[in-house]
């Protein structure tokens, strides 16, 4: 490097990229091999990334590319399986939570690990108490706020509840919390995903106030465009693993997206052309607003006509899950409205009601929704329509009926074992996926919503589920399908709406580029791209 | 999500109900020890001595009766996912609707009509007005639960000594006919469950004297129609589904709410049910402290029991047989109080409530292993 | 109501409080971690026996009270072992202690001392008396001040302990490190635990301080308000101290206030039966029952709200 200063002499630009360069000769943390298994989920895959110290390192990947368990075991919440954590070069074992800090590390969770009820300064300090009373602490504390707050513009009461500050602060005092416990590496998860845009443009100047002292920071995050925006380096994941690191400088959006989504081998669907017919959901301006009155589904529009699968891409999180809710009746629109089948769904239109009418939901959960795992998987399979008069009259429940009804659906969705009597949990996930869409195909509904018709479904159940779609599709039925899955919404859908943050990002159809689908989904709108 | 499920059934509803009453008598057998007393002979009697008698067997299926109604109440509200304490006071309060149509109505019925006629019809009057009024207090804490989310836990156990302070005023001032020494109504003779000696007097027979009634039979009609409930029908189902999952309940377009009032009805009438057997049997007059804690001997033989109807019915035998054999306990072994009924109650609840999970990683690396 | 019963009712408020604030006290500390717990009632219970068995033998109050609190901190024990390390259910525990204490102090007790579960009677050296301070007689005879000073000042150690623990434990829990750690356990265990802080460690000292004030509670009963420990003789007033902690909304200072209040409608419905108001004549039972449906209503939300700390009663399990 000093070849490279000697040969340009000394200039600003230079000096500075020198320096940056210099820091990163020893990097601030490096996690090496690192793997980590849940069950059969392969968590980590021998990820192995280096971050440099005084730099903003972004870690980017869909969910459950496994960012968050990285992160996790680095703050010790975790114990890698295999593999080896160094910080400052030196190899270090981080047991708990409690080891990490000790090192300097401090998280920012996404769920932030406040206790409501305190005022700023008791959460400060809690866990760096320094003595039996807290008196002194506090007073430290409070010195130690003014300090921050002059230094990184982190304004807030040391005096206030909690509780009642709004989010963006709320994480101010998750990242006070770490400086004052010594953190020289601050992680943060997902930090903007709870933020408003303004909030998050403070976020950003701070984070870049705290690399400039010298702080190292990690961003988790699946926005490519706060990566652009703050990082120094990005490594990305995919599945577990890192597959691909790039200078932010030298790089760009697109680049970033296909890394991320990857290029797939798409499960090609054997479909002809789709004939829609009139529609049959019309949702206009449709928006959800959450007990803290943040808008998860924002001003969402757009329709869905008999015999036509209508796909919605984007990274989950982003207002599906709160969509099919109010489309499905389980929440209440704040504002806008739903219309099936030339009808409003109006407040009093329980699942119950709206089911009777012809609207059949596979959850996007199945575990927590879509069955019930201590149930036999007859009961799971007349789960929304115990009340459908072909299993039994008036009060009753006719046990043969449901069980006799259960045994064909779960013939003609060849539901391994096909025994009504087994517990739902015994299932695969590939069979507990069939007796969910075989209830809610039984039903001969005119509307099917599907969220995640695959997730945790192996492949040969797949190629079922798809081509039982499909058949639907053709038999003049209107399908609704999300998915976090972009191969499987391209290869059934024949148009796909992108959400994200809430909103409609636009609509393609399924032959659009799939760059340029990934770049909705991480909230590049075209003019970006 | 429960990991129960990964044991075979039959240890989960057998093996684990034996393990944890083995462990109860062995530690209640230390306290026998501790006290001095051969803990062998006092199991001997307290398991044995019953059995060999007629009425033995009598006052078994007696104290059974009462607690398959609370145990049905206890395990009616687990399945919906709520843990109703307030048996006992649900219980209690009943009295009032059972022994009102027996001290009001039934003389007026019995001017009117043949006695024959007139006692049954009286009978099943206080029959639903015991279910009712049992009902109306459960389904309060009910409401409070599905409508204002106060705990149903806490507010069960408030109304509980409500319901003795209600009790306590109503038999003092209302019920207790003037110049009356004792705290007590005045005999209900119009609405009168016969004992099994009565019954067998009838026919010539000569039964040994015993609480026993008919009423037994109400209590299986009534663990029948639990059964039935549960599992037969539709509401059964949503009850069931509230309980396991209130998310896909709502998914389901199940409103748990109206789930959790019905529930606490049908718990609170169940129990109700206590009083209708313990007012007009045995005691045939409306008294105080009649439930003598079979509410709470009810959340033992649910969780031993399974809460399962058939298991309610044999849990509560069991602890019908304790309570029978405690006290011929105390009669041979002066020494030996029966409270030593309460001590293994209060073991069975500990091992088969709130240390469930205790052998469950130990007997899971043993069927693992096997299987 | 006549009035000069009043001294003697504000007295007798004041001893029948003290149980009350003991339990409560114990209640707050354990559920403020985050364990609910409805064995104080059986606890107590257990306290009580102990306490007068052993001052019974040893001819000291000092001692019965020593092993009441250890056999408390024993069943607290047991109530944590199943809530904290088996992550059982905190209510079933509860109950499950409330019953094997109901059991057990009969069972030993008619075993040991064959009066039906009832411990000797104990001697004035082997209870808590009032405290005889220098001048406490001519105090109490002065005219004026003297009725006023015993209602406040005619009490055993054990009351005076009561209510020094109010201060005591409101202070703790405010001021210090252990204060602030157990309430942020009962709030957030695990923004405790990624602070490096041992949630178990936590809720097993608030066990065990429940146990400690539960056993000074049953020692009082049996050793400084009656002379002897007789069957159920706590009476129900473990759920009464509970009730109060909820009506208190789980704070000791109001809690102070809950178990006065609760305490006087005792002593009233023991000084009478049947209270006028207005002409209208009240029965004892209302008093009975007050507390009850005054925290009823209070927990429905009818007239402000009682809200628990938000972790009690979950286990806390780090891997979801």
């Amino acid at each position: 490097m000093a070849r490279v200063a000697g040969i340009f002499g000394g200039g600003v630009f230079i000096l500075s990229h020198l320096t940056a360069l210099n820091r990163g000769m020893t990097p601030a943390i490096e996690l090496i091999n690192i793997d980590k298994r849940f069950g059969a989920v392969h968590a980590n895959n021998n990820v192995s990334i280096a971050i440099a110290a005084g730099t903003i390192h972004g870690i980017i990947g869909e969910n459950g590319a496994g960012k968050s368990t990285l992160m996790s075991i680095l703050f010790g919440f975790y114990q890698a399986d295999k593999g080896e954590c160094r910080l400052r070069g030196k190899p270090e074992k981080i047991k708990s939570s409690t080891d990490a800090i000790a090192l300097g590390i401090g998280m920012v969770h996404q769920h932030f690990m406040l206790v409501e009820p305190f005022t700023v300064l008791e959460n400060i300090i809690l866990g760096a108490e320094g003595g039996a009373l807290i008196g002194p602490a506090l007073d430290k504390a409070r010195a130690a706020l003014k300090h921050l707050a002059d230094e990184y513009e982190l304004d807030v009461d040391p005096d206030a509840i909690v509780g009642e500050l709004p989010v963006g602060l709320q994480q101010r005092v998750e990242i006070l919390k770490a400086l004052y416990k010594g953190a020289e590496v601050l992680i943060l998860d997902e930090p903007t995903g709870v933020l408003t845009p303004a909030e998050a443009d403070h976020l950003f100047r701070i984070l870049k106030q705290l690399r400039d002292q010298g702080k190292t920071i990690i961003l988790i995050t699946h926005k490519l465009r706060e990566i652009m925006a703050i990082t120094d380096r990005v490594s990305v994941m995919r599945r577990g693993e890192v597959v691909a690191e790039f200078d932010t400088s030298k790089t760009n959006v697109g680049e970033l997206a296909e890394a991320m989504v990857g290029r797939r081998v798409l499960l090609r669907v054997e479909k002809t052309r789709a004939k829609p017919g009139n529609v049959v959901l019309d949702v206009r301006h449709l928006t959800w607003r959450d007990k803290k009155n943040i808008a998860r589904v924002d001003d969402v529009s757009f329709n869905v006509r008999k015999g036509e699968i209508v796909g919605i891409a984007g990274v989950s999180g982003n207002g599906q899950s709160e969509l099919l809710d109010v489309i499905t009746g389980i929440a209440k629109a704040s504002s806008g409205e739903v219309i099936f089948k030339d009808q409003p769904v109006g407040i009093k239109d329980s699942p119950a009601e709206l089911r009777k009418r012809g609207l059949a939901h596979v959850p996007e959960d199945r575990h927590h929704r879509g069955l019930i795992s201590t149930f036999t998987a007859a009961e799971s399979a007349i789960l929304g329509y115990q009340s459908n008069p072909a299993l039994g009259k008036g009060f009753r429940l006719n046990r043969d009926a449901v069980v006799a009804q259960s045994l064909k659906q779960m013939q003609e969705f060849d539901v391994r074992p096909a025994d009504p009597h087994l517990k739902s949990a015994k299932f695969s996930g590939g069979n507990q996926q069939k007796i969910i869409l075989a209830r809610e195909i039984g039903s001969n509904p005119d509307l099917l919503i599907v969220g995640q018709p695959t997730r945790g479904v192996d492949i040969g159940a797949i190629e079922f589920i798809h081509r039982r779609l499909i058949e639907l599709r053709d038999q003049g039925k209107a399908i609704l399908l999300v998915s976090v899955e972009l191969d499987e919404i391209r290869s059934l859908s024949d148009r796909i709406l992108v959400m994200f943050a809430g909103r409609v990002m636009g609509e393609r159809p399924p032959s659009a580029d799939e760059r340029e689908l990934g770049l909705l989904m991480a909230g590049v709108g075209k003019e970006a791209a | 999500m429960s990991t129960r499920s990964d044991l075979p059934a039959w240890v989960d509803i057998g093996l684990i109900p034996a393990l944890n009453l083995v462990i109860a008598f062995i530690m209640a057998g230390l306290v026998v020890l501790i006290i001095g007393e051969n803990p062998i002979k006092a199991l001997a009697i307290l398991l044995g001595e019953p059995l060999f008698s007629l009425q033995g067997w009598c006052n078994i299926l007696y104290y059974a009766t009462n607690f398959i109604f609370t145990g049905l109440c206890v395990s009616v509200a687990f399945h919906a996912g709520l843990f109703n304490i307030g048996g006992e006071g649900q219980a209690y309060v009943a009295g009032l609707g059972a022994a009102t149509p027996g001290l009001i109505l039934g003389g007026a019925l019995a001017s009117i009509l043949p006695n024959a006629l007139s006692q049954p019809i009286t009978l099943l009057i206080c029959l639903i007005g015991s279910f009712i009024v049992g009902g109306l207090w459960g389904l309060f804490p009910g409401y409070l639960q599905a409508k204002r989310g106060s705990h149903i836990v806490i507010t069960t156990i408030m109304l509980n000594f409500i319901a003795a302070s209600l009790m306590q005023y109503m038999i003092n001032r209302v019920y207790r006919p003037t110049g009356n020494q004792a705290v007590e109504s005045r005999a209900i003779n119009d609405a009168y469950i016969w004992n099994l000696r009565e019954i067998g007097n009838l026919f010539g027979a000569k039964l040994p004297s015993t609480p026993l009634t008919p009423v037994i039979f109400i209590a299986l009609l009534a663990a029948f129609a639990v059964w039935y409930l549960l599992w037969r029908t539709k509401l059964g189902y949503e009850i069931r589904t509230v309980g396991a999952n209130q998310e896909a309940a709502i998914y389901a377009g199940i409103s748990p709410p109206r789930i959790i009032m019905i529930t606490m009805m049908i718990s609170g009438g169940v129990a109700g049910l206590l009083a209708f057997h313990e007012v007009l049997g045995p005691q045939h007059k409306l008294l105080l402290e009649y439930v003598q804690g079979a509410g709470f001997v009810g959340i033992a033989v649910a969780l031993m029991g399974r809460s399962h109807p058939v298991g309610i019915v044999l849990a509560a035998l069991l602890f019908g047989l304790l309570s029978e054999g405690g006290t011929q306990l105390s009669f041979e072994i002066q020494s030996i109080s029966k409270d030593l009924v309460v001590v293994i109650q209060g073991l069975v609840v500990l091992f088969m409530g709130a240390l469930e999970q205790a052998f469950h990683p130990l007997l899971q690396k043993f069927f693992r292993q096997e299987s | 109501m006549e009035f000069a019963l009043l001294p003697e009712i504000l007295s007798s408020t004041v001893r029948m409080s003290v149980p009350l604030i003991l339990a409560c006290i114990a209640g707050l500390w354990s559920e403020r971690s985050g364990v609910v717990d409805i064995g104080l009632e059986g606890k107590m219970l257990v306290g009580a026996f102990s306490a007068a068995a052993a001052a019974s033998y040893f001819h000291s109050p000092w001692i019965g009270l020593l092993l009441a609190i250890l056999v408390c901190i024993m069943f607290s024990l047991v109530h944590g072992y199943a809530s904290i390390t088996q992550r059982g259910n905190q209510v079933v525990s509860g109950v499950a202690i409330n019953m094997l204490a109901a059991g057990l102090t009969v069972v030993i007790g008619n075993s040991w001392y064959k009066q039906g579960g009832r411990t000797p009677q104990l001697d004035d050296a082997s209870r808590f008396l009032p405290i005889n301070f220098p001048g406490r007689d001519a105090l109490f005879e002065m005219d004026g001040v003297g009725p006023i000073a015993k209602i406040f000042l005619d009490h055993s150690v054990l009351a005076f302990i009561a209510f020094a623990l109010v201060p005591l434990s409101a202070w703790a829990l405010a001021k210090t490190r252990f204060g602030l750690r157990l309430r942020a356990v009962g709030e957030n265990p695990q923004a405790v635990d990624t602070a490096g802080i041992s949630v178990a460690r936590l809720r097993y000292q608030a066990v065990i301080i429940a146990g400690v004030l539960c056993g000074i509670a049953g020692a009082y009963l049996s050793t400084a308000l009656q002379t002897s420990f007789v069957r159920d003789m706590s009476a129900g007033r473990g759920f009464l101290a509970l009730t109060a902690l909820i009506f208190a909304n789980w704070r000791a200072w109001p809690a102070l206030g809950a178990c006065l209040l609760f305490g006087f409608l005792q002593a009233v419905a023991n000084f009478m039966q049947g209270f006028h108001l207005f002409g209208v004549e009240i029965p004892v039972q209302v008093f009975n029952a007050l507390p009850y449906i005054m925290t009823i209503v209070l927990l429905a939300g009818f007239i402000g709200k009682s809200v628990p700390p938000k972790a009690s009663g979950t286990p806390y399990s780090k891997d979801r």
